[in-house]
């Protein structure tokens, strides 16, 4: 994972540089040494201490490497969770009647509210939220939870303590190195200083030991988990929310997965009481709706949060929403509108059962082999277990076996070793076919 | 009025931890913890009511960067007082005149791109999810070719994002806290606001209207809008705007090499905003990177809003040249793509559609039609003030006129046009302590309200 490249600028002699490969850069720029102009600015120490590109991209340029090299195969997608079902009719006309609307004197809109078109907000507010207090202007729309994810980090600032589950959604960690907070990386544990990881494994039952973490200003958590899969329980929740209020942290839960939870457990952190003056949640319509290309999500910010200077939280992320983003699309917000009406909800539960089919067919066919399983049920992803080995080596030996993209469960945390998130979006026959090849595989 | 809207409207003094409140804050809570409704005083933490001793607090220390701001950011306050004024003139033909939000429908040759996409996400060949954080390689493409053709700038120097705001935050996540930056005064108050929320300039000064470390470089009409550089301090990354909002200048080709060479001698970075480019009627440079050596020592930033009405739409660009290094010879590009990648995840695809149409002939001509129309709004407005023995400027080559009221405070002036004229304007204080005496009228808005706002001006000022 680690890319020592190329950079031969010759303006100020540099020890190897580790920075991800992009394709493009490694064809095109840096032919031969080149005397160049180098400003005089830094570049930003907190950037330096990225080890390597995003996860993500990494998977997208692995992938692209092996179809180079095996143009033939066929490939299954099973490593980024991309969604793959067509978006509901309901929904896209929403959208194309919206876009047609642009087009006329009545129907053009400009500039829209910051915080999202009300008439969503309230929509958001009614259907996640109702009886729990939460109201549409504590709603703020975006473009999607990585997004906000890093606003609220802006938010926050370079000077508060931050806990996360090990494993977790790589953007947590990367976004708190790029504002400043983790401290320097660790290269023998993989752990950034500043940092405290709160292990989840099966041990555990998937939730930390709250007894053995030490406080932090601001705890990330995500459930249903990705990587997991795990749905953190009402009582682990409780647990977690009096954690927060004793320490005086806050909770920034991501609930991006919440519709796809098929048990009791809850789906919004402000089910628990108490909630509301310790968690900021944030979610999105990206697996919900398949618009993880259309770009929307929302983050809720109670107004009973707040500072240690009793400081509303609400009113600064108001302000970072303000200067730093100008709103969603107004289509995509068109489109989110639909998906809550009673039709395209309906419509979109169908495409999230489809996903929950294929993640059955998946866990069905690890078991099968007897691999230990987790998650595929109340979340699209299924990580598994490979007791003592590397996962970027089962990563890489997968892909080459049998042509399956899957993401290494070292790219979420230390504690991911040893385990492969496979997710379960994709059309019907591309999940048997993985199954199939996997069990033989295996 | 939504507590949101309500939130961005306290002026509020940065120096003290002060607890404060919207007037409206908790006008429909029913919930029993609550926080005391307060004006605008300072709280001292010595004697706190009884009743804020019950609310709970977490631990988290309130950013202090961001309780350097001043007062919600520039817009949402233009808003609210407009708002503000509805309520108070109910009856009232408000003509907006203020925030730079285009008004006109969108061509359909690029709204049918658009409806394509979203009836095409219901198929199975055509539906897409997450696209390339960088953007869809048609479109960087397309950019490239019509804007950047034989400026040596290629398809992946160039990032699609959801809009020059967007941007121009991103940008400053890249550089980082420990930089300086300098703006021209006035400018754009995303500029500024962005540089205190990072944590690159000090407190701000109310003697000076400044923040302390930022480097203001005055453009005023004595100077033709572009700064005296041998008078600038150095700083790593200088703001430059062209044509300007809010003055409506455009550099010269001769001031452009100026400032190119100027960065260049220090090693700066400049972040060149061209988002009013299609704008130009002069014979002026409409990228940076028509300057020789601009690659460089140049980002550029650009969008389509006010081109293809696209306000709401959400679609912009950013240029990072390879050639760009920071002072150990990183690229800045690299950091600039780790950036989008992990603070961002792609500008919406069916906006994306919309932009490779505005790109098509068709949808270009189509364009030009538009921006066509609100230059020729612009023509009115500054014929108007001009007839009415103003000095004017701008409006030759940007959507935005410049008006100018010599010993003036520009929030008065403001005021006094909204309630005499019901007219929104902008205060050109809110771009900056170089905008005081001046007034920002921007020419987005339909002919006839264009047309009677120009008969209620010459009615008040004649």
């Amino acid at each position: 994972m680690y890319y020592s490249q190329f950079l031969s600028h010759v303006c100020m002699p540099h020890a190897v540089l580790l920075q991800p490969t992009k394709s493009w850069s490694s064809s095109k720029s840096n032919a031969g040494t080149k005397v160049g102009h180098c400003s005089k600015v830094p570049r930003n120490v907190n950037l330096e201490k990225l080890r390597s590109g995003y996860l993500f991209p990494e998977i997208s340029r692995h992938e692209a490497e092996h179809l180079q090299k095996n143009p033939d195969e066929s490939l299954i997608r099973l490593g980024i969770g991309d969604t793959t079902h067509p978006i509901p009719d309901t929904i896209t006309l929403a959208m194309a009647e919206h876009v047609h609307g642009l087009s006329t004197i009545q129907g053009y809109r400009g500039y829209g509210a910051e915080q999202g078109n009300m008439a969503l907000r309230k929509a958001i507010a009614g259907k996640f939220y109702q009886d729990m207090g939460i109201e549409a202007d504590e709603i703020f729309v975006s473009d999607g939870a990585q997004c906000d994810i890093s606003r609220l980090q802006l938010l926050l600032g370079p000077n508060v303590t931050v806990a996360v589950q090990d494993p977790s959604f790589p953007a947590y960690i990367d976004s708190s190195v790029v504002v400043g907070q983790a401290g320097e990386l660790e290269e023998e544990t993989g752990k950034y200083g500043n940092i405290i990881y709160m292990n989840c494994g099966p041990e555990n039952n998937f939730f930390p030991d709250l007894s053995a973490t030490p406080r932090t200003d601001i705890i990330f958590f995500c459930s249903p988990n990705n990587p997991t899969g795990h749905a953190a329980s009402r009582q682990q929740l409780k647990q977690l929310v009096e954690f927060a209020r004793a320490n005086g942290s806050i909770i920034v839960y991501d609930s991006a997965y919440a519709v796809y939870i098929r048990d009791e457990s809850p789906k919004s952190i402000f089910e628990i009481p108490g909630a509301r003056e310790v968690a900021i949640e944030i979610s999105s319509f990206s697996k919900f709706a398949g618009f993880t290309g259309v770009r929307l999500g929302w983050t809720v910010v109670p107004e009973e949060l707040k500072y240690s200077n009793g400081f509303p939280v609400i009113k600064d992320f108001n302000r970072i929403v303000c200067t730093c983003f100008n709103g969603a699309s107004n289509i995509a917000q068109a489109g989110g509108l639909a998906c809550l009406s009673t039709d395209g909800y309906q419509a979109l539960c169908k495409v999230i059962g489809y996903y929950m089919e294929n993640a059955k067919i998946l866990v069905d066919g690890f078991k099968s082999v007897d691999l230990k399983v987790y998650g595929g049920k109340n979340a699209p992803y299924i990580w598994v277990h490979f007791p003592g080995l590397n996962s970027w080596n089962v990563f890489g030996e997968i892909l080459q076996k049998t042509n399956i993209v899957t993401v290494p469960g070292r790219g979420f945390g230390p504690a991911g070793e040893e385990y492969i998130r496979i997710s379960a979006f994709g059309q019907r026959e591309h999940i048997l076919e993985a199954s199939r090849r996997l069990q033989f595989y295996l | 009025m939504s507590l949101a809207n309500n939130l961005s409207t306290s002026m509020f003094s940065s120096s003290s931890s002060a607890f404060l409140a919207p007037t409206s804050f908790n006008a429909s809570r029913t919930r029993s913890v609550s926080v005391p409704l307060k004006s605008l005083n300072i709280v001292k933490c010595v004697a706190t009511p009884q009743e804020q001793q019950i609310a709970y607090k977490t631990k988290v220390s309130r950013n202090a960067n961001i309780a350097k701001l001043q007062a919600g950011y520039l817009f949402p306050e233009v808003a609210r007082r407009r708002a503000a004024h509805l309520l108070k003139y109910p009856n009232a033909q408000v003509i907006s005149l203020g925030i730079g939000d285009t008004t006109e429908p969108i061509p359909d040759v690029i709204t049918s791109a658009m409806a394509k996409k979203s009836h095409a996400l219901s198929t199975l060949e055509g539906y897409s999810g997450y696209g390339a954080e960088q953007g869809e390689k048609a479109v960087r493409a397309a950019l490239a070719s019509t804007f950047y053709g034989n400026l040596g700038i290629e398809e992946d120097d160039i990032f699609v994002s959801d809009g020059a705001k967007c941007d121009i935050s991103r940008l400053q996540v890249v550089f980082g806290s420990n930089v300086t930056m300098a703006v021209q005064d006035p400018s754009y108050p995303a500029y500024v606001d962005s540089s205190v929320i990072m944590g690159q300039t000090g407190q701000f000064q109310k003697d000076v209207e400044k923040y302390a470390n930022i480097e203001y470089m005055r453009c005023t009409p004595e100077n033709g809008f572009f700064p005296d550089l041998s008078t600038v301090a150095r700083t790593d990354i200088i703001f430059f705007c062209s044509p300007n909002n809010p003055t409506g200048a455009a550099a010269t080709r001769e001031q452009l090499t100026r400032l190119v060479q100027f960065a260049k001698d220090n090693g700066s970075i400049i972040v060149y905003d061209s988002a009013y480019a299609l704008y130009m009627s002069d014979e002026n440079p409409r990228s940076i990177f028509e300057i020789p050596g601009a690659k460089e020592v140049a980002i550029e930033t650009a969008s389509f809003s006010k081109y293809a009405g696209f306000t709401g739409v959400r679609l912009g660009w950013t240029v990072v040249p390879k050639q760009l290094l920071f002072s150990d010879g990183f690229p800045v590009a690299k950091d600039f793509n780790r950036i989008v990648c992990t603070c961002f995840n792609g500008a919406s695809n069916i906006s994306q559609a919309g932009g490779l149409a505005c790109l098509s002939p068709e949808g270009f001509e189509a364009m030009q039609e538009v921006i066509g129309f609100y230059k020729e709004n612009t023509k009115i407005i500054v014929e108007t003030f001009k007839s009415l023995g103003f000095k004017v400027y701008g409006g030759q080559n940007a959507p935005y006129v410049w008006v100018h009221f010599p010993g003036r405070n520009s929030w008065d002036v403001f005021s006094e046009i909204l309630e005499k004229t019901h007219i929104v304007t902008t205060p050109g204080s809110g771009f900056g302590p170089g905008g005081e005496g001046f007034i920002r009228v921007s020419a987005f808005g339909h002919r006839e309200n264009v047309l009677e706002a120009c008969r209620r001006f010459k009615q008040l000022y004649n």
